[in-house]
């Protein structure tokens, strides 16, 4: 190799090496990456509050989307390679995690006071905080109908979801435990406040797997909340159980003829938290700080049918954001539909949640 | 005997060079086959999570008698060492290793070592079972000590649907919890019948191909080859477009009056769907074998087996379909190995009923991320794949294989 050559290679080497470090450069720079569950909610939200937040400090959101759970964390904690930065939790998820040390420890006091300048403790309502954070949000998983499906009498309780007699045709069902083996014993007959007690043994969760068994061949499972929607429009089910405001964006922004069903509905929390070992822990913190202001939750409650767990931002919200509408009527925690809901015992669940995946998983199967 | 070790060094040479044009590919199967291969096996047998995070605790409940809850000094060592595991971060995964062998210790092992953060004192025995009543309860101690074995076998045995006792015997597992077993000859059973399918439907597009005049086999080929080039995932969907309630067939149907609007099928998101997606996808696995082996059958000899008096089954059955055996082998065998293993058209199209082994394995691995089980799952795999080779050299003879 004479000189020259030698040169050439060695400017090349170092070119690449330079640029590999530039590589490494960049992904330190990286936006925040925050998941969240996709569809009309991740929509609301973008609108709602993440383009505030990028316009007010400078620092990109990459959204991705996720079906829940936290399989995705555990194994980026596992591995050290954390590459989420904030996720959008249920609450019975978010308190397995906490407990795990798979997230961050955010103090309540922390968080920006309220509105009208109430400290941020006061102007949470009642257990909506875990040491990981607080919840933004409360939604309900109910059930809906289309009216074009469903000529004749219509369906009003939880018993006539798993009634395949008087409604025959298929069912929408997330693919999980959660919530179904609740619904199954409402429908089943077990009164609203006796729901986590009869689970808690295990002649209660045999009841319930045989209650889901009368209808297993009749349900399509779903995963993403944007699915039970779909499938309502195009008659894949005639009923189905969905999140809240997934149903309520169809009816108001789609006019469709679907029809929710508040009886025996599950409410329940979801917020923001921080996954442990981010790179990106500062603007983490900035993004939940901004989440939870009052402002964003009545933003995002204004244009799904969500409502905020901040007494002062409740009282920011009256019309949808594009449509003359009260979204008061559209609230999972309106007493109007909230009067048989059960408030999901999210302590319950954070126990015996693998032990249900695995039961249930096993159930599918066989 | 200096001429001799010319011709040494001189053959030698060549085959150094050789062989390093092989060392590629050589590292290549090591690195990509040989070695995930070699650590999935391991997983399915070792795993040292609780052992290295417990070691003390462990060392102590070795002289445990494991009649009566356990001294104070087990329980001082246990809350020191969770809350170490708790500082590390390997606390989630401890629990989850205890949680598979005595479930709901999970959330035992979690919250006691975020409440003994602030406890400064024992004694821990007492402190312990006020935190969590498990911890006066034998069973728990059980699962630590079963869950801190290195080596195991349990991942082997809950893949076959069996259980260790704390006793050392081995027992079935609750009817709601046996499940492996089932799917493992749903497996058997649908891969069977995918290659039995196959071979009906491919034999015959083979033998077309392979006696047409070239032209016409050209585009019969290019027929069979599109959709083998084609992304599976391409190919799968377009199978849910055509299956569905709303699809295309269903909607032929009920517009030719064959079936009302409320009687549409069910074909897909279930056992049919299965079914019939990767008959589809593994068709061409069978079908090119075979065409390469009749290619060379000269159509000469049926005519002559005719002129000897054959009938046309006769002629096809004593002369023709024997020499094709190779080829229905070797299709037969590759179909069925891609089968059993097949992973994603049933996640895509198999619904609840239409699950395989392999779904189950996926789950493992990404969901419940217990991969031990999914590794011993693989092994038990691999096994049966290996055992069916075995049989198959043994009856037809492996070196008779002719893929073309």
């Amino acid at each position: 190799m004479n000189t020259k050559q030698r040169k050439t290679l060695c400017t090349a080497l170092i070119t690449a090496l330079a640029m590999l470090t530039l590589g490494c450069d960049i992904s330190e720079d990286r936006p925040l990456t925050v998941v969240s569950w996709g569809g009309s909610y991740a929509r609301a939200c973008v609108e709602g509050y993440h383009e505030a937040f990028t316009a007010e400090t400078g620092i990109k959101i990459n959204l991705e989307d996720y079906n829940g759970g936290l399989a995705q964390i555990r194994a980026q904690v596992r591995a050290g390679n954390v590459h989420w930065d904030v996720v959008d939790l249920r609450f019975p998820t978010w308190a397995q995690g906490c407990d795990e040390g798979l997230l961050e420890h955010v103090e309540i006091d922390s968080l920006p006071p309220g509105a009208d300048g109430t400290p941020a403790e006061e102007d949470f309502l009642f257990g909506t905080s875990t040491d990981c954070g607080v919840a933004t949000l409360f939604y309900s998983t109910i059930y809906a109908y289309n009216k074009k499906n469903i000529p004749g009498e219509k369906p009003t309780t939880m018993a006539d979801f798993f009634d395949i007699e008087k409604f025959p045709g298929r069912r929408g069902m997330r693919r999980s435990p959660q919530e179904n083996l609740e619904f199954a014993l409402i429908a089943d007959g077990v009164p609203i406040n006796k729901v986590y007690a009869t689970l808690n043994t295990p002649e209660g969760v045999n009841r319930a797997f045989r209650k889901l068994d009368t209808i297993k061949d009749h349900i399509v499972w779903w995963e993403a909340g944007a699915q039970p929607p779909q499938m309502l429009a195009d008659g894949e089910v005639i009923m189905t159980t969905a999140y809240n405001g997934r149903i309520f964006n169809a009816q108001v922004l789609e006019n469709q003829p679907f029809v929710i069903v508040w009886d025996g509905q599950i409410l329940d929390l979801s917020g923001l938290a921080i996954v442990a070992g981010t790179q990106n822990l500062e603007a983490a913190k900035k993004f939940l700080n901004f989440a939870s202001t009052a402002k964003a939750m009545a933003s995002v409650g204004s244009r799904i049918a969500y409502s905020p767990t901040r007494l002062s931002a409740e009282a920011l919200i009256s019309k949808h954001a594009e449509k003359d509408i009260d979204m008061k009527p559209h609230m999972p925690n309106n007493p109007q539909n909230s009067k048989r809901a059960l408030r999901n015992a999210w302590e319950w669940w954070s126990v015996h949640i693998d032990e249900m995946n695995e039961r249930f998983s096993t159930w599918l199967a066989q | 005997m200096n001429s001799n070790t010319n011709i040494k060094t001189n053959t030698l040479r060549p085959r150094l060079r050789a062989t390093g044009l092989v060392l590629p590919l050589l590292a290549f199967i090591a690195i990509t086959f040989i070695a995930p291969l070699a650590m999935m096996l391991v997983h399915s047998v070792y795993d040292p999570t609780v052992a290295n995070a417990l070691p003390e605790t462990l060392n102590l409940l070795r002289e445990w008698d494991g009649k009566s809850a356990p001294d104070e000094a087990v329980y001082a060592t246990a809350a020191r060492e969770l809350l170490k595991a708790r500082q590390d971060r390997s606390l989630g995964r401890v629990a989850t290793r205890v949680n598979r062998v005595h479930p709901g210790l999970r959330s035992v092992f979690t919250r006691s070592a975020r409440n003994l953060q602030n406890v400064r004192e024992g004694p821990y025995r007492e402190v312990m079972i006020g935190l969590n009543s498990a911890w006066g309860d034998i069973q728990t101690w059980y699962a630590i000590r079963s869950a801190g074995d290195r080596f195991t076998s349990r991942h082997y045995l809950n893949a076959l649907d069996l259980q260790p006792l704390p006793d050392g015997s081995i027992a079935r597992q609750p009817p709601e919890r046996r499940i492996y077993l089932a799917l493992l000859w749903r497996t058997f059973i649908v891969s069977l019948s995918i290659t039995a399918i196959c071979l009906l439907l491919g034999y015959p597009i083979a033998h077309l191909i392979a006696h047409s005049p070239p032209r016409i086999a050209n585009l019969l080929l290019i027929l069979v080859l599109v959709p083998f080039w084609t992304s599976l995932l391409v190919r799968t969907t377009s199978w849910i477009v055509l299956l569905q309630t709303q699809g295309v067939i269903n909607d032929l149907l009920v517009t030719i009056g064959l079936i009302g609007d409320d009687g549409r099928l069910a074909m897909i998101y279930n056992m049919t769907g299965t079914l019939v997606a990767m008959t589809h996808v593994l068709l061409p696995f069978m079908i090119l074998p075979l065409y390469s082996i009749m290619r060379a059958i000269p159509p000469t000899q049926m005519s002559a087996a005719a002129s000897l008096g054959a009938n046309s089954f006769q002629a096809f059955w004593r002369v023709y379909w024997p020499q094709t055996l190779p080829g229905v082998g070797a299709g037969s065998l590759l179909v069925f190995i891609l089968a059993i293993g097949y992973y994603i058209t049933p996640a895509l199209v198999g619904g609840s009923t239409g699950q395989l082994i392999s779904n189950m394995i996926a789950y493992h691995m990404q969901t419940s991320l217990n991969w031990s089980l999914a590794g011993a799952l693989g092994g038990i795999l691999l096994v049966c794949v290996i055992a069916l080779y075995l049989l198959y050299d043994r009856i037809v003879g492996i070196d008779r294989m002719r893929l073309g």
